[in-house]
């Protein structure tokens, strides 16, 4: 897939990499490309468990991995799945879809700028979000909406519909990453530019609940929340995976990936239509936590090396890093902040450690 | 001495031909100052129009004898003296300096998203007039002047340090990354501050929507300094930026100094967005709209493309505020918002109908 030898910096030091043979077959071995989602599987799991312990009522580690077997005492059993378990999943599901969408969509424009917040979802969910809060009625008409299905759903028919609209504004026989990230940019404006306007006429209580929902919570989250994200996941997570490959074809250029066996236009439309699906969905579920999208794929592509975010390494390292802010969040600040603050407070500063540090400039 | 390697006839026809595509609507030099002096009749209407079009009907014969007659007095001569001129000031320095700031930094990072935001200018200035409100309790758009020019300036120095202290320099990549990072970072403080106390969110959601209006004569006069400094170190800046096009190292090889060319264009930026950011809050579109417009017309040659520019981007914030004046009358609609909403599906046009001119 790549050429099996790079040179990095002054004087040609050639990469080694492991090469094994199987018969006619062979292949390269990239060591760290596969330990990277191990490492980050057990983290998460190690952080989930951790945080369902954490609260009003601690419970320790042994017993939260007791009683998610099955085995714990009925009060236990009921403070871990009833209200804490929905929390973390909605964070894991969320951490998830925003980390793959993210890698989709870097890979497919490559731009490392492009995310979905870049495409327009967030700004569309955020725009029908708050339209909701304000527009629906008084302050606690807002509030009992917030906890409803009302939000989530404006909130997801808002981030797909300017999504669609972005895809279809882009469609010339095809869709050009180039054009597609400006026009994506270019209905972000919009749809930001009705958020600050209808902050600027709404009650100030109204507008502080919808900057609360705009910083992406996970507080007050169901099981309600996270079946529709963990069914969207179950459907979409195994067709990214399957793209990789056309994906990594995709990164020589469209002619050269026509010319290899790629249907470059579908392969294209399919990408942007998962990782469009995937960040609505999320977004539906906690609101714009922003930032993970953005810097996960990132973190993930110098962490494991290679030309392109990994997904799979991406989806888990976005799913670490929500669950590890709310974690965070609810354990260590003394006002529980929302995860969407964390999320940007831990993300950016380690995005410029790497930078500051950076053996190399990446461009996917 | 390398010679250069000659291409074949059959080669150099097609290189010619991509060229020609490449340049733009207007070519030749004797076109484009006639494009500028069109630019420059269309800034003069824009600015009419502001003066005259507004909430209070003013007829023309009092707008004229108002700007004319030093003599003349009455309440419509104070609305267009006080407040309509001062404005009308105001946008063409802050659409001057958003429309070149935003040829520059698409020149730097020759990245088609480099908005002037991307520097961490409008999340600084941001971050200090949040800071103002707060810590302060300044509310007012003039006493936010030099905290938001303080806040861009930090802010984009921070990104500009961060961004080149990597191996491998200051890159576009990096450069863009930084500022996005950092911004993200800092938002995330203002939203801390912006949740947990209503006040500052009730000052600060009026000056974050980018607006004209409520700005005395005064702040025009603050940021005039900073924006003449920024638009000569623009043009001073134009032709390196043509050669840095051609990629770093045969900028270097045809004895263009690149940092100091990156400096002047990060000095130039920074002065420019600060002071406009300080005037009138950010104002997103205009950065990043006008010089793919200002592309379409001049090609690639940034001599062209600055000083278009900054006409295009007086003409698009004057007429964008005329707009929100008369659309929703009695009311106002702010000029940020108008300007993402009338820009945007222009801006989405132009995208879809031009063969877009290549960086």
């Amino acid at each position: 897939m790549t050429s099996t030898i790079t040179t990095r910096g002054p004087g040609v030091r050639t990469d080694r990499r492991r090469t094994v043979r199987v018969g006619p077959f062979s292949g390269v071995v990239r060591t760290r490309q596969l330990l990277l989602p191990v490492v980050a599987l057990v983290v998460l799991v190690l952080v989930s468990a951790v945080s369902l312990g954490r609260g009003d009522y601690p419970i320790g580690l042994g017993d939260v991995l007791r009683t998610l077997v099955g085995l714990g005492d009925p009060t236990q059993q009921f403070i871990v799945t009833e209200l804490r378990a929905p929390r973390i999943v909605v964070g894991v599901l969320v951490g998830l879809a925003l980390g793959l969408s993210g890698a989709l969509i870097q890979t497919f424009a490559r731009n490392p700028l492009a995310s979905p917040d870049t495409l327009g979802i967030n700004a569309g969910a955020s725009a029908a979000a708050v339209g909701v809060i304000v527009l629906g009625g008084g302050s606690g008409a807002a509030a009992g909406l917030l906890g409803g299905l009302g939000l989530p759903l404006a909130a997801l028919l808002g981030g797909l519909l300017v999504a669609l609209l972005i895809f279809a504004l882009a469609w010339r026989g095809g869709v050009d990453g180039y054009r597609l990230v400006l026009v994506g940019v270019g209905l972000s404006a919009v749809g930001f530019a009705l958020v600050d306007w209808l902050l600027t006429r709404s009650d100030i209580t109204e507008a502080a609940a919808a900057t609360v929902w705009l910083t992406g919570s996970l507080n007050a989250r169901t099981w309600d929340q996270a079946w529709p994200l963990g069914l969207a996941l179950a459907v979409l997570l195994p067709v990214a995976l399957a793209l990789s490959r056309q994906l990594g074809v995709l990164q020589f250029g469209d002619d050269t990936a026509r010319a290899l066996g790629v249907r470059v236009g579908a392969t294209q439309a399919v990408v942007v239509l998962v990782s469009v699906a995937l960040a609505a969905a999320a977004v539906a579920a906690a609101g714009p936590v922003q930032f993970v999208a953005l810097v996960v794929p990132q973190v993930a592509v110098r962490l494991a090396g290679g030309s392109r975010p990994p997904l799979l390494a991406s989806a888990l390292l976005g799913a670490v890093l929500v669950v590890g802010a709310d974690l965070l969040a609810r354990t260590v600040l003394p006002v529980a902040l929302p995860v969407g603050i964390v999320t940007a407070v831990v993300g950016a500063p380690y995005l410029l450690w790497l930078l500051v540090r950076g053996r190399r400039s990446i461009t996917a | 001495m390398a010679s250069a390697v000659r291409p074949a006839p059959a080669e150099l026809a097609e290189q010619v031909a991509a060229e020609q595509r490449r340049r733009g609507l207007l070519r030749g030099p004797a076109t484009r100052i006639g494009g500028l002096w069109l630019l420059l009749a269309l800034v003069v209407v824009a600015a009419g129009l502001s003066v005259a079009v507004g909430t209070r009907a003013v007829d023309l014969g009092t707008v004229w004898h108002a700007l004319t007659d030093s003599s003349a007095t009455g309440d419509d001569v104070v609305v267009i003296r006080e407040l309509r001129v001062p404005r009308t000031v105001l946008g063409i320095l802050v659409g001057l300096s958003l429309g070149v700031a935003g040829a520059l930094m698409q020149g730097h990072t020759r990245n088609p998203l480099g908005d002037p935001g991307l520097l961490g200018v409008a999340a600084g200035a941001s971050a200090a007039v949040v800071g103002a409100i707060f810590l302060l309790g300044i509310t007012t758009p003039s006493g936010y002047v030099w905290f938001a020019f303080l806040g861009a300036l930090l802010g984009s120095v921070a990104v500009f340090l961060i961004g080149s202290s990597g191996r491998g320099g200051a890159t576009p990549v990096s450069l863009a990354l930084a500022g996005a990072a950092l911004s993200a970072l800092l938002y995330a403080l203002i939203r801390t501050v912006l949740i947990t106390d209503q006040q500052t969110l009730d000052s600060f959601r009026f000056w974050v929507v980018g607006s004209l209006a409520g700005r005395d004569s005064a702040v025009a006069w603050q940021v005039l300094p900073f924006v003449v400094v920024g638009l000569v170190l623009a043009m001073v800046n134009a032709p390196a930026l043509n050669l840095l096009g051609m990629g770093e190292d045969v900028a270097r090889g045809l004895g263009q100094h690149v940092l100091l060319a990156r400096v002047t264009g990060i000095t130039a930026i920074t002065l420019l967005t600060g002071a406009a950011t300080a005037a009138c809050g950010p104002i997103g579109f205009v950065g990043l709209v006008v010089p793919h417009i200002a592309r379409a017309i001049t090609g690639p040659d940034h001599r062209w493309l600055v000083p278009y520019s900054g006409l295009l981007g007086v003409v698009l914030l004057l007429v964008a505020d005329v707009v929100g004046r008369v659309v929703v009358r009695p009311g106002e609609l702010q000029v940020g918002i108008v300007l993402a909403l009338v820009g945007a599906p222009f801006f989405i046009a132009l995208v879809r109908r031009r063969r877009l001119v290549a960086l």
